[in-house]
């Protein structure tokens, strides 16, 4: 913990860097929510998902794995830099974020938590 | 120091960044010279184009996709790459709820020209990360070459 509040100057330098919006695909299941994020190049060595308080913080580089002596010619995705907050809801059980990483598509689960959950009640007769 | 006060919900700022790196993409105002076969800001996939002093190098971003499914070809000078994305998401579903769908699905081509010193006969292609790499090697006559002065 004390580490996370150390980073928290790097942390903003890095924020002024220009990066790419990945885009995003959102659902919700009584189980929880999933996203998944487009970031293509990026090795998962690179990739940071961290859940700091309320905010999912997704963040990672591209390597295009280039040759020395390259001379663009032609550039669609200049940025290799991808990053995309989001602000998590209370009903989402933090602690068990999952994520997984493959063909460059991130994949993350958020599962409600157990108190959240749909329920059925009970109603008793009196 | 007031991160928490400016990050919106929605992530505003990016949005906007985004929005005008689309402009400049789209109106070809970023410096970088833009295709005559970049049907939109938004195809898919991405490409760039770069070149060795040998090869060719061609990156598209094609993330999710399984490579076998990738059709790659060159037919006089121009290099397709075909495929179809499927959507991650669940088809059907009562009790599905879809919040955001920006991640592109269904089939797309793209299209690119090569220099014309490109050997068509010499092509690599490799898939990781997300990102297909083809190399395409430049004619042996096309390659710069250092004459020596006896």
């Amino acid at each position: 913990m004390n580490d996370s509040s150390k980073q928290v100057h790097p942390q903003e330098v890095r924020q002024s860097e220009p990066a790419l919006t990945p885009a995003v695909d959102v659902i919700e299941t009584p189980e929880g929510i999933t996203l998944w994020l487009d970031m293509p190049g990026v090795p998962k060595e690179s990739l940071q998902v961290r859940v700091d308080n309320d905010a999912l913080n997704i963040e990672g580089s591209a390597n295009f794995a280039a040759p020395p002596g390259l001379e663009q010619i032609y550039v669609e995705q200049r940025l290799t830099r991808y990053r995309r907050s989001f602000t998590l809801s209370r009903e989402l059980d933090a602690g068990r974020v999952e994520a997984s990483f493959k063909d460059g598509v991130l994949c993350v689960k958020l599962p409600r938590a157990e108190a959240a959950r749909p329920r059925r009640v009970e109603v008793r007769m009196g | 120091m007031y991160e928490s006060l400016l990050r919106f919900p929605t992530d505003l700022a990016g949005q906007m960044d985004r929005l005008q790196r689309e402009l400049e993409r789209a109106l070809g105002v970023s410096g970088v010279p833009s295709s005559i076969r970049a049907n939109s800001a938004n195809a898919f996939p991405s490409i760039n184009v770069a070149a060795t002093a040998d090869t060719v190098e061609v990156y598209a971003m094609a993330p999710g996709i399984d490579p076998a499914t990738l059709d790659v070809s060159i037919d006089k000078g121009l290099l397709s790459i075909s495929g179809t994305r499927r959507g991650a998401l669940p088809e059907n579903g009562d009790k599905l709820t879809v919040y955001a769908r920006e991640r592109f699905r269904g089939p797309f081509k793209r299209v690119v020209s090569l220099p014309e010193d490109a050997d068509p006969e010499r092509v690599s292609a490799s898939y990781r990360d997300g990102v297909l790499h083809i190399r395409v090697h430049k004619r042996e006559s096309a390659k710069p070459r250092r004459i020596a002065v006896s």
